[in-house]
């Protein structure tokens, strides 16, 4: 998090101080989201969403107020930004008491490390494995299709 | 034994509160407040820079709940200095204004659950307050509305998120009954907030892929539906682990969804796993998970296990102990308020000054805005039949509890135009129509008993084509900006853009009309003692003194009545005949003044108390006593110019005396202080009595009533009307003699 000229101490609110920062994920920026724009078509539902890199400032900001817990999971945010909700619904499944093998949770850690570029995530879920296997709750009994 | 029952004792049975009820402690269950004997010893032990043992557990017997807290909730290094500090000077720093809120939260990184419960129950009630006062994490604090109905009426839907937004709700908060549904009224509240008020924070509780769906449509902003349990088999019960929630978490954030975090005591006696444990404990425990989770903040106090706490001695201490919790460790709090606490009145409000008055994030998780009857979320336990009241109460306290009062033309004026907003979406949408006439019902109805049914199928079928993925917010946008509505237009697109900054992802964020988002960041608490911090006051403190039933004290009194046919003759002189009886009346009397407060003419006052004197074989003679406004005086007075000796004194807002010129001043023959209960027929009464009394006959005492709340309710008027009555005062002053003419107009 070293962007040039961007100090999460101060720059927040973005929208407010650092409109320039601020982008949607084809690159338009703040001032653009008009109601004109929005008449003539110039941008589409898909847009009106926070970036990874956004999520990331934010995070950074949290961090600098102290809160870092709160800066964690922003950051974890950003990596999810753009992994498709499909995908983040499985993960949560997965996540969840007595439905994943620690081969299954170990695979989910090694996709979000390589194909998904969320390494802090992975290494969520690679802690919650161990706890799940310390407390049993790691998927057991008959498997059934999922 | 058929003992014989007391009147009294059967009567409070029959009271409100008894129908709830009251249990002693049973710390096995998990049904004891704080401090319960199960409770484990506070403890922290440290090697190599890793927690070995916490809480009377060794790391290797850690739950799943110590194993999260121990790995992501501890600052080891704040661990060891707070170490160093007693129980007893942590609770002294809580309450210390010299220690500012960010040395707390840093300390707070450094105790354990039990620890943290510990030291918050050595604050006495008041003592909480103050805390929760200092450490909320917001400047100024808010509220959040719930908006319901049971027909799941769409225009309904948006005329409640109007007024609830126009009343200064930060935050409106929908549900459904079906779950189906919820693609629908998440665009309603959504269309009704902001047309009430652009920057209002919507959220509708469903199913996590629901509201997942919902939020990358646009079409909600926060969710607080994450609930954590202070036991694992809870925890695991309710299918979820710490790891999977802070998962959640970090996923609804992806999608710019403010999340915030629900827990609250009783929870776990209630899914029978406490594990012997008290509530503050357990919650303590919830709220250690949470902040290690990454939630900028919680919903607790209970929730909607409220009355369950309640059950126990000191649950409403140890609710509110959970709110100062989840405010120390640097989490918005929403601060319950939402569930019924109690069927008595009484009580409940009790109990909500814990968080009114020191004022909270969120001082309700949910103020239902429509009549309880519409609230699906169980029941609301302040609702819109108590708006007034609860901003009478703020005006009492000058206490800022996040409700503002709206004039009832705005309040249908911007009902109105929610209501006709939704249409022309659901129009635009090609949705199931929505009707002018349930656009007339839902601005002026009570409730959704006063709509027409909707084809709920059809409905249903227009919420699978959202939740397919066919509907954003953008197209919301476009429908309002055809129709015409593009104020409404730019307010939705407005929150769009809120997601792409997503600034209101940062802790207590709530998002003002101009946009500006006001968070624990933007706009933190400093509060550090008397003149420091959010004080309701100046234009703030005006608006909600402002409520639409406050009267001008000066109209009070500015047009009393109409002019009674009373001429002052001459200086009233002094009479030596025995049936004579002076009617002495005050300064204002039928002058500055004409009417009692009970709103009797003076003039028929005089008539019936005349009348009465004749009855009883008098001779009354009217005076006008103008040196004094006092009763006892004007009577006195009155009486020594009596022939008889005997007067009736009487104020002009109807207050009278019997009086006899050789008592002493303050003295009386009979006393009729409660003026707003006298008819003609008392004053005729009054006069019969005087006169009786001048002829030297046997009296039996004017019968009167008792009205225990005249006080209450006429104490302003009287006071009006006595200074009027003062005003009219002239030092000195001759007594005068009054004629009552016959026609009065």
């Amino acid at each position: 998090m070293s962007e040039m000229g961007f100090d999460p101490a101060s720059d927040y609110p973005l929208g407010s101080r650092r409109p320039d920062l601020v982008r949607t994920p084809s690159g338009l920026a703040l001032a653009e989201l008009t109601l004109e724009a929005a008449r003539a078509g110039r941008f589409g539902p898909d847009e009106l969403r926070a970036t990874a890199e956004t999520l990331r400032r934010q995070s950074a900001v949290a961090l600098a107020a102290g809160r870092t817990q709160l800066a964690d999971n922003l950051a974890r945010a950003a990596e999810l930004a753009d992994v498709p909700a499909e995908t983040i619904l499985e993960i949560y499944t997965a996540l969840r008491p007595h439905r994943s093998t620690a081969e299954e949770l170990e695979a989910w850690a090694t996709r979000l490390e390589t194909e998904l570029s969320a390494p802090l995530t992975a290494a969520f879920v690679r802690e919650a494995a161990t706890a799940y296997f310390e407390r049993g709750l790691l998927e057991t009994g008959e498997r059934t299709a999922v | 034994m058929s003992a014989r029952r007391s009147d009294r004792f059967a009567s409070r049975e029959r009271r409100e509160l008894r129908r709830e009820v009251l249990i002693s402690p049973y710390p096995e269950l998990g049904l004891v407040a704080m401090d319960g004997p199960n409770d484990p010893e506070p403890g922290l032990e440290l090697k190599d820079g890793r927690v070995v043992a916490m809480d009377g557990r060794r790391a290797e017997d850690f739950d799943i709940i110590d194993r999260f807290v121990a790995r992501y909730g501890l600052d080891l290094d704040v661990a060891a200095e707070a170490a160093q500090l007693t129980d007893g000077e942590i609770a002294h720093r809580l309450v210390d204004v010299g220690v500012p809120r960010a040395d707390l939260v840093r300390l707070s990184r450094g105790l354990t659950p039990a620890r943290l419960a510990r030291v918050v129950s050595l604050l006495d009630p008041v003592e909480l307050m103050f805390a929760l006062k200092k450490l909320r994490a917001r400047r100024a604090p808010a509220n959040q509305a719930h908006v319901t109905n049971l027909k799941e009426n769409p225009a309904l839907l948006a005329a409640d998120a109007a007024e609830a937004a126009a009343r200064g709700f930060a935050e409106v908060e929908t549900t459904v009954g079906v779950s189906r549904y919820a693609p629908l009224n998440a665009v309603a509240i959504l269309v009704g907030s902001q047309t009430g008020r652009p920057g209002v924070m919507t959220q509708c509780a469903v199913e996590e892929r629901r509201n997942l769906q919902l939020a990358i449509q646009g079409l909600v902003t926060y969710a607080e539906t994450l609930s954590v349990y202070g036991t694992e088999p809870v925890f695991v019960d309710g299918d979820d682990t710490p790891w999977s929630k802070a998962f959640l978490a970090s996923a609804y954030a992806s999608r710019g969804v403010k999340v915030r975090f629900t827990s609250g005591g009783g929870s776990e006696a209630l899914m029978g796993h406490a594990q012997g444990c008290s509530m503050l404990y357990l919650e303590a425990r919830c709220l250690a998970v949470i902040r290690a989770a990454g939630s900028q903040g919680v919903q607790n106090g209970s929730i909607s296990c409220v009355a369950l706490v309640l059950s126990v001695p000191g649950g409403v201490r140890e609710i509110l102990a959970e709110n100062v919790l989840a405010a120390w460790l640097d989490l918005e709090v929403a601060s319950g308020n939402d569930a019924i606490a109690s069927h008595s009145e009484i009580r409940k409000t009790a109990k909500l000054m814990g968080q009114f008055l020191p004022g909270t994030d969120f001082v309700t998780s949910g103020y239902s805005v429509m009549p309880r009857e519409d609230n699906t979320f169980g029941g609301g336990n302040y609702d819109a039949d108590d708006l007034e009241e609860w901003m009478t109460v703020q005006r009492d306290w000058q206490v800022d509890a996040g409700i503002e009062p709206v004039a009832e033309g705005d309040v249908l004026a911007v009902r109105a135009k929610a209501a006709r907003a939704v249409q022309a979406v659901f129009a635009g949408l090609d949705f199931p129509s929505i009707t002018d006439a349930e656009v007339d019902a839902a601005t002026y109805g009570y409730a959704s008993r006063d709509l027409p049914d909707r084809d709920r199928a059809a409905d249903v079928a227009a919420a699978d084509r959202v939740m397919d993925g066919a509907v954003s917010a953008l197209d919301v946008v476009h429908e309002l900006d055809l129709a015409g509505f593009t104020d409404v237009a730019e307010a939705v697109l407005g929150m769009q853009r809120q997601r792409v900054s997503a600034d209101y992802l940062q802790t207590s964020a709530i998002i003002e009309p101009d946009g500006a988002v006001r968070s624990a960041v933007s706009d933190p608490n400093a509060y550090e003692g008397p003149g420091t911090g959010y004080r309701l006051e100046g234009e703030r403190w005006q608006r909600l003194q402002q409520l639409p039933y406050v009267l001008d004290p000066q109209e009070e009194t500015s047009s009393n009545g109409v002019l009674s046919s009373v001429l002052e003759t001459h200086v009233a002189t002094v009479d030596d005949e025995p049936d004579d009886v002076v009617v002495a009346v005050g300064p204002a009397f039928a002058a500055a003044l004409r009417m009692t407060i009970n709103g009797l003419p003076h003039a028929d006052v005089l008539r019936a108390i005349t009348e009465g004197v004749r009855e009883g074989g008098g001779r009354p003679r009217l005076v006008r006593v103008r040196r004094s406004s006092d009763v006892a005086f004007i009577a006195h007075d009155g009486a020594r110019l009596s022939g008889s000796g005997i007067a009736v004194g009487l104020q002009s807002k109807g207050t009278a005396v019997i009086h006899r010129a050789d008592l002493q001043p303050l003295d009386n023959l009979e006393l009729f202080g409660m003026s707003p209960l006298y008819s003609l027929d008392s004053y005729r009464a009054m006069g019969r009595n005087a006169a009786a009394y001048a002829l030297g006959h046997a009296v039996g005492p004017v019968p009167t009533q008792l009205d225990n709340f005249a006080r209450a309710k006429l104490i302003v008027r009287t006071t009006l009307l006595h200074a009027r009555e003062t005003a009219e005062v002239v030092r000195d002053a001759e007594p005068i003699e009054l004629e009552l003419t016959e026609d009065h107009a």
